[in-house]
């Protein structure tokens, strides 16, 4: 089976009337792995705040487009079931709601009712994957991210990601507040997903997350735009040299979305 | 308009009554004298709300249900509340205010642990009974409905666990209104003595919509030095029915209550829910929630009152309301002056899930004592959109994800509920309120 292909078109986004994103052109498909790159305030998380349909964001134009279908119709629940995950940057955290009753509504909500996954295999599975990111077990019974450390919460997200098995993941920011150690872990869980059905849009702005997961298209974001897009090259250009020649080679004086809004 | 809230009931109906049941001299006059101060005295005025036009006259009071030989006799809606596999042999079911059934393991009754109806209590262990029935906790003369609770005692339960006894498996009474004009003055007793413990479980059903009925409740929690008493109590009375239920807990020394209580009545509630922790680090957590929901009315007030050295005091209120329901969450932490040391501590949050409704957090601490610690938190607000679209971004519906959200809101309650049957119902009970 061949992956998806989301396509974003285009896309104008504004919050609180303001806009962030000032025209954002980007594919990804099946098997792909993209990393959105770019000094901070130049509209990467809006981007993916967006495609998953947060409620602040507004897309004034352009497009989102998910194996053809048009996104921006869809409710947030209905983009999760469509194929799309969003890894957040700050996830959510729900009181009196455990972490694993949390994953298995989730899991059931894309199965026809009657089809509900069976405890036993649940409980196998999250173990499973559990014992993959090195997270403790009793994780799977406290609250949905309460009290959980940076780290913690970051595992959480690719647990979740790991279980649900989108056709396209969107990873804002995995690597912030990860120290070594952890980074290794969620990237060694990220990786085991590589696959032809799975595309993924990673969004960082340290290039020490992509020496643990290579991405094969890299993009960089400045001004609410992609203005530079190459392969794994241009992350190591970036590392080593800053973004100042992008700025310099684009006539870019002020990168961030403020100045020019 | 106010409603005449004097009693059809005179000192002859009440005479009368004790003497069918064969009560001691000293319950009758109790009774008689509780009667007479029902003339004089003022009604409970719960802080901001007016309860003067609520019914506390209507209902039946001499009233009999029919015993069960077998607890597969109950109808399914009352089987639920029971484990009917496992099935819990300590067990007071109450119906129409008479005993339908009652067991208690024979290793407890051994021990001298009591778990009977209090008809029967008043007279097996009359002087027991007498030593707290309305004494050290709640007082005859506190309040009309207090004072008519007392005249009118048609029912209720007396558990006692002697000293050094300590009861693994929970107790459960189950009061049954049947008969939907049925008046509940039902009283239950809790006492722990020295270094015992015990866990208690109770259950309010009714199920009358528009024929109109009063609950009148006192509860007396009475833990001695070093015992725990954890009591947890699912309400559900219907919409005919108006509420009155005083629950009240004296901790000494170093002894624990902790409440769990579920307050998942459909008609207008007043309820007050007070522990004095009298003991050098003595402990209480008062937990409640509640759903509004239809045009109901609540005022539910939790108060922790230190007088100990080192006491500890936490009360959590979480409250949702739909509808045009309306309800006043009081949340008091006293700290009396000489309890140094001790801690006050309280969360009030209110949800609402609609325009019309409203909910009021009020939190208060009265503080007479300097060497203390006391904090409070209050909210009301909606749910928060924010965790909506994080649990939809996972697939969920709306629908199911404010259901998740409301559902733990109340999880302080639910998940201290010690028996499986009766949390599986509260959640129930819960579900069938919020949607």
């Amino acid at each position: 089976m061949a992956g998806s292909t989301l396509e974003i078109k285009d896309l104008h986004v504004s919050i609180d009337d303001k806009e962030i994103l000032k025209g954002v052109n980007l594919t990804v498909k099946g098997g792909e792995f993209h990393a959105v790159m770019g000094p901070n305030g130049t509209g990467k998380s809006t981007l993916a705040s967006a495609i998953m349909g947060h409620p602040k964001y507004e897309v004034t134009s352009g497009s989102i487009l998910l194996d053809g279908e048009d996104v921006l119709e869809m409710e947030v629940d209905e983009r999760a079931q469509a194929g799309l995950f969003l890894a957040m940057q700050y996830p959510s955290e729900i009181s009196g709601v455990t972490n694993s009753d949390f994953l298995r509504s989730s899991i059931n909500a894309r199965r026809e009712e009657g089809d509900e996954i069976s405890l036993m295999k649940f409980i196998k599975e999250m173990d499973a994957s559990m014992d993959y990111l090195e997270m403790d077990k009793n994780m799977a019974q406290r609250y949905l991210n309460e009290g959980f450390s940076g780290g913690e919460k970051k595992r959480n997200e690719i647990l979740q990601l790991m279980m649900l098995k989108p056709a396209i993941g969107i990873l804002d920011e995995i690597d912030s507040g990860l120290d070594i150690d952890a980074l290794k872990v969620v990237s060694k869980g990220i990786n085991k997903l590589r696959s032809e059905t799975f595309g993924c849009l990673m969004i960082t702005h340290y290039q020490r997350l992509l020496d643990y997961i290579t991405p094969d298209y890299v993009h960089v974001m400045m001004q609410g735009r992609v203005v530079k897009s190459g392969g794994p090259e241009l992350a190591q250009r970036l590392e080593a040299e800053g973004y100042d020649w992008i700025k310099k080679e684009l006539g870019i004086e002020e990168e961030t979305v403020e100045q020019n809004a | 308009m106010t409603v005449d809230t004097k009693l059809p009931y005179e000192k002859d109906y009440v005479s009368k009554f004790s003497e069918k049941r064969n009560e001691p001299e000293w319950m009758k006059s109790l009774r008689l004298q509780a009667l007479e101060l029902t003339e004089t005295l003022p009604m409970p005025k719960p802080d901001k709300t007016n309860i003067t036009k609520w019914n506390f006259s209507k209902f039946d009071h001499d009233v009999s249900g029919q015993e069960i030989s077998s607890l597969e006799e109950l109808p399914e809606d009352i089987k639920v509340f029971l484990d009917m596999e496992n099935k819990n042999g300590n067990l007071v079911i109450q119906r129409n205010e008479s005993v339908a059934y009652k067991s208690l393991d024979a290793s407890l009754q051994e021990k001298g642990v009591i778990l009977t109806d209090l008809q029967s209590a008043i007279q097996e262990h009359s002087e027991l009974v007498q030593r707290y029935f309305m004494k050290d906790a709640v007082s005859i003369d506190e309040n009309r409905l207090t004072a008519l609770h007392t005249a009118l005692m048609n029912g209720g339960v007396f558990v006692y666990v002697p000293k050094n006894v300590v009861v693994e498996e929970p107790l459960q009474a189950i009061f049954w209104q049947e008969d939907p004009k049925v008046g509940s003055f039902n009283h239950v007793i809790v006492v722990a003595e020295e270094n015992s413990s015990v866990t208690y479980v109770e259950n309010y059903i009714s199920h009358n919509q528009d024929e109109e009925a009063v609950a009148n409740i006192v509860t007396e929690v009475i833990a001695h030095d070093n015992a725990s008493v954890s009591f947890g109590a699912v309400d559900n009375f219907a919409k005919g029915t108006t509420v009155y239920v005083n629950r009240r807990g004296i901790a000494y020394r170093d002894a624990k209550i902790e409440w769990a209580l579920g307050q998942m009545n459909d008609g207008n509630t007043a309820s007050e829910n007070i522990t004095h922790l009298i003991g050098d680090n003595s402990v209480s957590q008062a937990k409640a929630v509640t759903v509004g929901r239809g045009n109901q009315i609540q005022n539910l007030t939790a108060k922790i009152v230190n007088f100990g050295l080192n006491s500890d005091g936490y009360i959590l209120q979480h409250g949702v309301m739909k509808d045009s329901a309306s309800s006043v969450f009081n949340g008091i932490g006293k700290i009396e002056h000489g309890a140094s040391k001790s801690n006050a501590e309280q969360e009030s949050r209110v949800l609402m899930l609609s325009k019309d409704a409203r909910g009021d957090a009020n939190p208060i601490l009265l503080i007479d004592e300097d060497d203390v610690t006391a904090g409070h938190a209050a909210s009301v607000g909606r749910v928060d959109p924010i965790q909506l679209y994080y649990l939809m971004s996972r697939g969920i519906s709306k629908q199911e994800a404010e259901r998740l959200i409301i559902h733990g809101f109340l999880a302080p309650v639910v998940n201290e509920i010690p028996i499986q049957s009766v949390k599986d119902q509260l959640t129930k009970v819960i579900e069938g309120k919020v949607n």
